[in-house]
């Protein structure tokens, strides 16, 4: 078991012509995901790769190949109208990897999809992974195996240096989600939680967050009250300077400053451990096991 | 991006903010004509990119124009948590009867904009959530319908502003709205806004914060970057398309994304070294880009080893091998290189680096150890 993706996954590449589709869908294909579809405007007819039939629009590319998934790597400038296009298709779930949409773009983008029945994540994200099954972003899949931990990170390469110790361990995750580091952004950590909560083949999870916003406070609230799986995790920033990024009236209306320590004492008296470096989190997790 | 105080009132202008009549001088003869063409007593105010410029002595009042002259020559070179003021702003001595703030900024939270309105302006807004929380009044902003004229009264009537201001409030309000979204910002603040002798709602002051993902359409915007705000490291990593901090250790650090950047900074300072910088050289970098961020490194003659930990997603491990490769062949390198390269094109890229004397390491921890020892001069 796993959430979101897995055999059952039919996946559309939006932007799959372009250097980083192109590259990227043949590795998710050489993992085992089955990529259905492209969509780029005005391609409408050709094959990427040899065998994936691109169309113009997702809609169409949906009603050609029963698409459920759709991965975006289209410039930030196109991202946010590419998304909104395969939520109107119908796509259940969509992944945006794109990194630089203006966040007030992801506010209404957002907005819109709350009326709608699909899920995001990202933007800004590696992807998500349920080893084994289906690779729907842009990590190396050879780091993973199969198994029973759970992974939500905001961060991409940090999710990967995790996985990358856990593997060398032997311990095995059932599926790794990147949510993103952008302020506004689809899934966050208190529904991927959850899923990993419900999922029968998840025994525990490592979350992994990072300095800004109160994310991962209120992830520390949902685990106090609603998991019994145990929960491990990582924040990075611990040295990062104060004030390089946001001002503080931002910090005042979420009611914190979005520190490292803040967001370890929160996780912390929820009673998850918190690691001191990354590679320490697959110590913690075999502990557990 | 941050803008100047006299930037940002200059956009609140467009829009229909009353703000005081001024301009800006950069030499004391400047300030003095500006202030005899104002016929009027003038407060002139120093613009530097940080807090607190009052109580560093970097505003002052000033009745006539020679001695607007004489208050411009004291705060123009003048040092401001070390910022040099280059500039001036001389604006008309405003008249205050009572002091208001408003701010629009992002609630990340609530994933929509948040409006912010206060009894006590002329203080930072931080103070009076910290100590009087309940004088702050906040609306919030469906993203899809904008801000309402109700809701621009809520926020009137909830910091108890006299009736008759109520219309000039709700104004200035939905200005101040469209000046945040149209321009991308982070946060537009006015602080304070004050009711003048003449009874009129005023903007004295005011700050506004870009959103960086929203620059690229907003050319106009972008042009106003003031280069003091960051080191000159930091001005040309920006130029490469790098995220770049200046810090103060001796550990040059080269990695890919701002999560493993971060935590590779807390590991060393875990194994007792301390990073020079802030470096994540951003998803999909090419070999240039790899060059150009080892060059800016190598320049701070502090750095005593280069540690790059590279977690291959996106980007690919033969591009930045062969980014060190030509950093090698064309920069003159004394210091000791540690290099983990992990994920796409792993193989590829510990091919490419074979040749090169490089200290290498499979795990993160590993390849910090070895870079805090090469630091302190010994081989690990």
């Amino acid at each position: 078991m796993s959430i979101l993706v897995g055999k059952e996954t039919r996946l559309l590449v939006q932007g799959i012509t372009g250097t980083q589709g192109l590259f990227h869908t043949e590795q998710m294909i050489a993992y085992g995901t089955n990529v259905v579809a492209g969509a780029v405007p005005g391609r409408g007819g050709q094959w990427a790769l040899g065998n994936v039939p691109v169309f113009d629009t997702v809609r169409e590319g949906v009603a050609a190949t029963a698409a459920n998934a759709s991965i975006i790597f289209v410039p930030a400038a196109f991202a946010p109208d590419a998304i909104l296009e395969s939520a109107d298709a119908g796509v259940e779930l969509i992944i945006c990897i794109s990194e630089g949409i203006p966040a007030l773009d992801m506010a209404k983008v957002r907005a819109y999809l709350d009326t709608t029945d699909s899920m995001l994540i990202g933007p800004n994200c590696p992807g998500l992974i349920t080893p084994g099954e289906a690779k729907v972003g842009i990590m190396a899949g050879h780091i993973h195996t199969p198994g029973t931990v759970g992974i939500v990170s905001r961060s991409g390469t940090l999710t990967y240096e995790v996985v990358y110790a856990l593997t060398a361990r032997g311990i095995g995750q059932s599926s790794a989600v990147g949510i993103g580091g952008d302020p506004i952004k689809g899934l966050n950590f208190l529904e991927i939680l959850a899923m990993f909560e419900a999922d029968s083949g998840t025994e525990q999870v490592v979350l992994i967050g990072e300095i800004g916003g109160t994310d991962e406070q209120n992830a520390a609230e949902f685990i106090k009250h609603e998991m019994k799986k145990p929960v491990t995790a990582f924040i990075a920033g611990q040295t990062a300077p104060p004030g390089k990024r946001m001002g503080h009236a931002g910090a005042i209306i979420s009611g914190g400053e979005g520190t490292a320590e803040e967001k370890i004492d929160a996780l912390r008296s929820a009673g998850v451990k918190v690691a001191r470096h990354p590679e320490e989190i697959a110590e913690l997790v075999a502990q557990n096991l | 991006m941050k803008l100047h105080e006299y930037q940002s009132k200059r956009i609140f202008a467009e829009y229909g903010i009353p703000i005081p009549d001024g301009d800006v001088a950069t030499t004391p003869a400047e300030a003095k004509a500006i202030a005899e063409r104002l016929g009027r007593p003038v407060v002139i105010k120093s613009q530097v990119l940080v807090g607190g410029r009052g109580k560093a002595g970097g505003i002052k009042l000033a009745k006539t124009a020679d001695e607007a002259e004489a208050v411009a020559s004291q705060i123009l070179g003048m040092d401001i948590k070390g910022l040099t003021v280059k500039k001036v702003l001389v604006d008309e001595a405003a008249d205050i009867r009572s002091e208001i703030y408003l701010g629009v900024v992002l609630d990340r939270a609530k994933r929509q904009v948040a409006i912010m309105a206060s009894s006590e302006g002329g203080v930072e807004i931080e103070e009076v959530a910290a100590n009087t929380p309940d004088k702050i009044v906040t609306v919030h902003v469906h993203p899809l319908l904008g801000l309402q004229a109700y809701q621009c009264r809520n926020l009137a009537f909830g910091i108890g502003l006299p009736k008759e201001h109520i219309r000039e409030f709700t104004k200035i309000a939905q200005g101040l709205y469209q000046v945040f979204v149209e321009s991308d910002a982070g946060l537009a603040e006015i602080n304070p806004l004050i009711i003048n002798g003449e009874n009129k709602l005023q903007a004295v002051d005011g700050k506004i914060l870009l959103d960086d993902s929203g620059l690229f359409r907003h050319k106009e915007l972008a042009a106003l970057r003031d280069p003091d705000e960051d080191s000159p490291a930091e001005i040309e990593a920006r130029a490469s398309d790098l995220s770049y901090i200046d810090l103060d250790g001796e550990i040059g650090c080269l990695v890919n994304g701002a999560g493993l950047a971060m935590a590779t900074m807390d590991v060393v300072k875990l194994f007792g070294g301390s990073p020079a910088n802030f470096l994540d050289i951003g998803g999909g970098a090419n070999a240039e880009k790899v060059t150009a961020a080892l060059s800016i490194i190598l320049r701070d003659d502090r750095v005593k080893a280069v540690l790059i930990n590279i977690f291959g997603g996106i980007t690919r491990c033969d591009e930045v091998a062969n980014g060190i490769v030509e950093a090698i062949r064309t920069l003159h390198v004394t210091v000791p290189f540690v290099v983990r390269l992990v994920g796409v094109n792993e193989e590829e890229g510990r091919q490419i680096l074979a040749e090169s004397n490089l200290i290498t390491a499979s795990s993160l921890s590993e390849a910090v150890q070895k870079a805090v020892a090469a630091a302190k001069g010994e081989s690990a």
